[in-house]
């Protein structure tokens, strides 16, 4: 298999090439532009026999696949922060009308101020809304889970859409060695486009017209039933996919050095590379640390993390996006989690990262340490939300100095 | 091209239990639209009067493949409709967009403009009731001046947004207005429309008797007598060439036209001009511009001079 140097963004447009996509839509938008104009120039020189629509907005990027997708296409599209959030509302429709579909999400700020780096309030932004939601920590990983979401997506188990989640510029725009696999391996793989229904001539089926109360709520339930076996599917397909190809991730989340580990990092996205190299940096020091990364935000990897929790003394959660007036995403949902061992585990969340602030693993190892003293020195200790202020911002008076200048 | 109406479909396209009100537009029309195009369709609907008339799932009042889609997206969702049939090669699915005028030159104004541009493969049927009446009758782009709403309790204020005029701007192949008054005209100019390929655009008007205020009895009366008074032509333009339909030529004379006061009359919406000689000379005055422009279009897209075709190709 051609070992490439791709970007992320690359790296998903040869997954999307690989899946053999028959209509693709998008909007240019920092930092996910060059996905479109990756595919645009693989279907003008004839690599993707695809249709490309270049629409006008990303709210018609995603109608205009969802159509595509209905009547009966394999289809992507692609979009980032402002993207995402001005196709909300399809975002909601696609995934309510159970049809398969995958997009791809470079993470990104959302103004103002205008920013184009990375965090993850984008993403996050979309939780609830009934699509699966993955998130790479390497441009190899892009590539697998973008080509794994089709197969996910067109499962009859699943029948969900499902986003690839890649922080921008980190991944999107920064080249890596990556394993392309050859298409006759991908071929046969990866199924005919599956879907639970098609609105065609042939078909006369109606979709979302309206609904009795009582079966809308069922329509819900069984959306969160397709979530809870979209677990197993995640898992083996991630083992299939290991044995063909030659890499697994672990399914829902990648455990580094967290199956003997007292304190377990969670975390998700590119920085968890740096989280990874201060666990491994803790270890040095004598303390045992590992990281559950999680791949999946949806389905939420409950399981794992009940499992480990009940193992762990501490639980560190790194969030690189906050709900104002609340907590950090991951940490509610790992908070929600660890309800069931009975708040034994000791608990931090941490905000940090956001705006595209970097993180680096000397920060990540500080900032741990000195969470595990306080949690040794007490032995129980719980902060639902820390600040990881910027560097050289890190005092209430320098961050007052600051705002004085700007208002 | 003479409709005979007893060679098209005699099927039953609006079926018992659709949701629509006495004496409504919307099923009128769908049902012309089957007649027109058969059943090689798919239909494609924003939200509005006819996401409901449907009915309640997992029936549907109305005998077509639908795709619902959001409010602001029936011209992108069409558009990746058509892509798919024909990335599948089923190039012959007439993908239909059936919108309100709140779905076409309002919120929905964006996505549409978009796929005009692209000259998207499908065929656009803007049902223009003249107000957002799903949601209870508020003023839209396309409420005509003077016209009650529950936004405009002393009448609107500004003229109907010119939507087959911003079409036609758009440089698309085939842009026509319909009346529900007229079936076979109607009909005639989808089956046209359907022989030809890229985007096509259909303004049909579509009283309605809840939010106008007239008896349910009249619906077909109060969409004619828009085109009698010369409130509405009816034409089409084609390929750079204009020309008024036959019902509506005799209309260029104003001395052919019925007075305005017997379509405002029948109206609950515009009772209250109806003692305001100067708001109906305002509308009057509206008519009158209104064949002014038309003079002008029929001059500069005469037929067979390829007049606006080289226009539009040279732009």
């Amino acid at each position: 298999m051609p070992l490439m140097s791709l970007t992320g963004n690359y790296a998903v447009a040869h997954a999307v090439r690989l899946a053999r996509v028959k209509v693709i839509s998008a909007y240019p938008i920092t930092p996910q532009t060059t996905i479109v104009e990756k595919l645009s120039a693989m279907v003008e020189n004839g690599e993707l026999d695809a249709k490309m629509v270049r629409v006008e907005s990303e709210h018609s990027a995603l109608a205009t696949v969802f159509g595509a997708a209905s009547a009966g296409a394999r289809a992507f599209t692609a979009t980032s922060s402002h993207g995402l959030l001005y196709m909300h509302e399809v975002v909601w429709w696609a995934a309510g009308s159970r049809i398969p579909l995958v997009m791809a999400v470079v993470t990104r700020a959302i103004g103002p101020p205008w920013n184009i780096h990375v965090d993850h309030q984008d993403i996050f932004d979309q939780r609830d809304t009934g699509w699966i939601i993955g998130i790479a920590q390497e441009n190899q990983e892009v590539l697998d889970m973008t080509l794994q979401a089709f197969k996910l997506s067109e499962d009859p188990r699943v029948y969900l859409p499902v986003m690839v989640g890649l922080d921008g510029f980190i991944l999107s725009h920064t080249r890596a060695p990556v394993d392309v696999p050859e298409q006759e391996l991908v071929d046969e793989w990866l199924p005919p486009r599956r879907q639970p229904y098609v609105i065609s001539p042939e078909s006369n089926y109606v979709m979302g017209n309206i609904a009795p109360d009582e079966v809308h709520f069922l329509m819900r339930y069984s959306m969160h039933e397709a979530m809870e076996a979209a677990k197993t599917v995640i898992k083996e397909i991630d083992k299939e996919y290991g044995e063909v190809f030659g890499r697994s991730y672990g399914g829902l989340i990648e455990c580094h050095n967290c199956y003997d580990a007292d304190y377990i990092i969670v975390i998700t996205g590119s920085w968890s590379g740096d989280a990874k190299v201060a666990s491994d940096m803790l270890r040095e020091n004598g303390y045992k640390v590992g990281v559950a990364r999680i791949r999946y935000i949806r389905p939420w990897p409950k399981e794992e993390l009940e499992e480990l929790g009940s193992r762990a003394k501490g639980i560190i959660v790194f969030d690189r996006a906050i709900s104002m007036g609340g907590y950090g995403p991951l940490y509610s949902d790992v908070a929600g989690t660890l309800y069931s061992n009975g708040g034994k585990t000791s608990l931090v969340g941490i905000i940090a990262g956001l705006a595209g602030v970097d993180v680096g693993a000397e920060t990540f190892k500080e900032t741990i340490t000195s969470i595990i003293h306080k949690i040794e020195e007490n032995g129980f200790f719980f902060e639902p939300r820390l600040w990881l202020l910027p560097k050289d911002y890190s005092s209430r008076e320098k961050l007052m100095e600051v705002a004085k200048r700007w208002l | 091209m003479v409709i005979n109406l007893r060679k098209l479909p005699d099927k039953k396209y609006i079926m018992p239990g659709n949701a629509a009100c006495p004496g409504c537009p919307e099923t009128m029309g769908l049902r012309y639209v089957k007649m027109a195009l058969g059943d090689n369709v798919v239909l494609v609907i924003p939200a509005g009067c006819s996401s409901v008339i449907q009915g309640i799932s997992p029936y549907s009042g109305i005998n077509a493949p639908i795709l619902n889609i959001v409010f602001a997206a029936a011209a992108s969702a069409a558009t990746g409709m058509k892509a798919a049939f024909e990335a599948m090669g089923k190039d012959d699915v007439h993908v239909v967009v059936w919108a309100g005028d709140g779905g076409t030159g309002d919120i929905g104004f964006q996505a549409l403009s978009g796929a005009a541009e692209r000259d998207e493969d499908i065929i656009y049927i803007c049902v223009d009731n003249e107000a957002y009446m799903n949601t209870g009758i508020q003023r839209s782009s396309l409420t005509p001046y003077g016209a009650w709403t529950t936004t405009t309790w002393k009448g609107k204020k500004e003229h109907k947004k010119n939507i087959p005029m911003i079409l036609i701007s758009h440089g698309v192949k085939y842009v026509a207005t319909a009346s529900v008054g007229y079936p076979t005209d109607f009909i005639e100019k989808l089956q046209r429309a359907s022989k030809i390929k890229g985007f096509r655009y259909i303004h049909l008007l579509a009283p309605c008797p809840v939010g106008w205020r007239f008896d349910p009895a009249l619906t077909a009366k109060v969409a004619q007598l828009a085109v009698e008074t010369g409130l509405f032509p009816l034409y089409e333009y084609i390929n750079g060439e204009f020309k008024l339909s036959p019902i509506a030529k005799r209309y260029k004379d104003p001395s052919k036209r019925k007075p305005i006061i017997e379509y405002l009359k029948l109206q609950g919406r515009y009772r209250h001009l109806l003692d305001k000689p100067e708001e109906i000379k305002k509308i009057e005055e509206y008519i009158e511009n209104t064949w002014k422009l038309i003079e002008t279009l029929e001059e500069s897209f005469a037929p067979g001079k390829d007049r606006g075709k080289k226009i539009f190709d040279a732009l």
